[in-house]
């Protein structure tokens, strides 16, 4: 159970992992062992990483299917991009501007569309990001309207390639592992128990006193406020914002990656959030193929892969190092583990057989 | 003391009048059943004491554990919980995917002792209240002797576990009333007996008032301090069990009237 011990060696370990990884990513990018296209990729797809995330948090845990995110981002991006260029805010307050003010949009179509489930809020959110970004279209004066708002100053500019996209990957990827932390320790929370109870079944969750509008609202806020952060960082990276860039299509795009990762897995989804990325510049050799060879790819996998990669499991690098000084590893017990598993398998064939 | 009180309470649906002027006062630690063929409004009126629907007239009249008394009529659901009823399901409305463990754990989640940003931060506050409600989860766990099956799945308990969870979750609660709709749908003799003393050993053990709806007219028999018959939304007998296994009211709503043929 919970103690103190663990509680140290919960946040040592995941620390210094994370702290790990970083430093060797810096370290390939800086030494060009990948290239600075592989860099640039890497930071976009950490924005992925952060944008698909606080999808899931609607979608995969709280089990309303939002198909609004690319709107959610398009404010955060705008707030945040405009916050720079016309009132020299610094990045991290223009970022925190950026979710503020799409938190406060996702308040205000998360309250009145809580009756709503399944399809219903899928269509109304659809249509509150059109309608966000018809808004920006239109809003020329303050957002550049369809031409675009340019001249977003980028995170550092230090005259150094190598050095500015390091800063640039390190700002996405310090934020993405916060997103991480948040989002983990409230799904793994009392709290986040309730908003879980409401995907699995609402009715029964507020007859155990679950208040769910509340929840359902708490959950919807937040994820907006993380996809406007994603979104002010998207603006950063890019420079340049154009409504174009916001449209349905992308909102698409974040629930195929929480589809694929499992709905409901915070590692999965950072996994296929990382893997659309590539596989999207990696397809584009098809030119316009590659979308019929990702729709494909999609059809396949949820044949075979109905509930994602990951399902609704998660990859628990604390899990698996206290399985390994158990012993569980060991190579006497995988042997049983396998001939359990063997087992089952040889069960289930029987019983198909009758 | 009256832990429930309800005063002619009456529900319409379009023209249609499910209940008409429902009386029931439950005394503390009773336990009654609620009995009468199909659609004669048991559940829509288990569905009005917990606050799935409104009443259209009438007031229900609800009290906790601390004795403090509410009117609860338009309440929502959850609201009616955190005052002290909560109920079981007739078709198992468990968290299937969850563990049992965790089943139990969301009923306490309106009494959590954090908030959300001592939960993402992961202060010390977090760490000794996730403990006490594992800790208090596992008692409840244990009193079904479904502790040991904590951690998997709830889907994956046999039939009669899930039914057995399904308590545990309302009692996690911390009610003062559990009712408690077909608790033994489903269930084999053997099962049902069990269940028998499973409810009156929760009742005595927890101090609860129970209200229950059942088809089972040998669990009804048997538990039942007092019984109360619906027919077409109206009370029609009340009382205890062999008096209302005499009432020639409800051998008639049961069996039918008694027809002289004339050769």
């Amino acid at each position: 159970m919970i103690n103190l011990k663990n509680r140290a060696f919960n946040i040592l370990t995941l620390t210094l992992v994370s702290t790990v990884i970083f430093v060797i990513l810096l370290i390939l990018q800086y030494f060009k062992v990948i290239s600075e296209y592989t860099g640039l990729l890497l930071t976009l797809a950490g924005i992925y990483v952060i944008v698909s995330l606080s999808l899931n948090l609607i979608t995969g845990f709280t089990g309303q299917l939002s198909l609004g995110h690319a709107g959610f981002m398009c404010v955060g991006a705008y707030t945040t991009a405009i916050a720079i260029i016309k009132y020299g805010m610094p990045i991290p307050i223009a970022l925190i501007l950026g979710g503020i003010m799409t938190a406060l949009f996702g308040l205000a179509i998360g309250i009145p569309t809580l009756r709503l489930r399944g399809d219903y809020l899928a269509i109304t959110t659809l249509g509150f990001g059109e309608i966000i970004r018809v808004i920006i279209v239109n809003l020329d004066s303050l957002t550049g309207g369809a031409a675009g708002l340019k001249g977003i100053p980028t995170f550092s500019n230090t005259g150094d390639f190598i050095i500015d996209a390091i800063i640039r990957f390190s700002w996405v990827y310090i934020i993405m592992i916060l997103v991480i932390a948040v989002i983990h320790n409230l799904i793994n929370s009392s709290q986040g128990r309730a908003i879980i109870s409401i995907r699995e079944d609402d009715i029964a969750s507020t007859s155990m006193g679950v208040n769910v509008a509340y929840y359902k609202v708490y959950a919807f806020t937040l994820s907006a406020f993380i996809a406007g952060v994603g979104g002010g960082l998207y603006a950063i990276f890019f420079g340049y914002l154009n409504p174009a860039m916001f449209g349905w299509l992308n909102s698409v795009n974040f629930v195929v990656i929480v589809v694929l990762g499992g709905m409901g897995s915070i590692t999965g989804t950072i996994i296929a959030a990382v893997v659309f990325t590539y596989l999207q510049e990696w397809l584009r050799v098809f030119a316009d193929f590659r979308l019929v060879i990702f729709g494909l790819a999609l059809i396949i996998l949820m044949i075979f892969w109905p509930k994602g990669l990951m399902g609704n499991k998660e990859l628990s690098i604390t899990g698996f190092i206290r399985q390994l000084r158990s012993g569980e590893f060991s190579p006497r017990q995988i042997k049983t583990k396998w001939n359990e598993f063997r087992q089952k398998k040889g069960r289930k064939k029987d019983g198909r057989a009758d | 003391m009256a832990v429930l009180e309800v005063k002619n309470i009456s529900i319409e649906f379009g023209g249609l009048k499910a209940v008409s002027n429902f009386n029931l006062k439950l005394e503390s630690g009773e336990l009654v059943g609620l009995i009468g063929p199909n659609g004669a409004g048991k559940t829509t009126i288990f569905n009005m004491l917990t606050g799935v629907y409104k009443p259209t007239t009438g007031d229900i009249f609800l009290s906790n554990r601390e004795n403090l008394t509410k009117r609860v009529n338009g309440f929502k659901p959850y609201q009616i919980t955190q005052n002290g009823a909560a109920r079981t399901f007739q078709n198992i409305r468990l968290f299937k995917d969850l563990s049992v463990l965790d089943n139990v754990l969301i009923s306490l989640n309106f009494n959590v002792k954090y908030n959300s940003l001592q939960a993402i931060l992961r202060t010390t506050a977090f760490y000794k209240e996730e403990e006490k409600l594992v800790e208090k989860a596992m008692a409840i766990l244990k009193i079904f002797n479904i502790d040991t099956k904590a951690n998997e799945l709830a889907k994956n308990l046999p039939y009669g576990e899930q039914r057995k969870l399904e308590i545990a979750r309302a009692l996690a609660t911390g009610p003062n009333l559990l009712l408690l709709d077909e608790p033994a749908a489903g269930m084999n003799p053997q099962e049902t007996e069990d269940l028998m003393k499973l409810i009156r050993f929760i009742r005595d053990e927890f101090k609860l008032t129970i209200l229950l709806i059942e088809h089972d007219m040998k669990l009804v028999m048997g538990i039942c301090e007092r019984i109360i018959v619906l027919d077409y939304g109206q009370m029609i007998a009340e009382g205890p069990p062999e008096e209302i296994s005499k009432n020639p009211k409800v051998i008639k709503v049961y069996l039918g009237e008694e027809v002289e043929f004339d050769a």
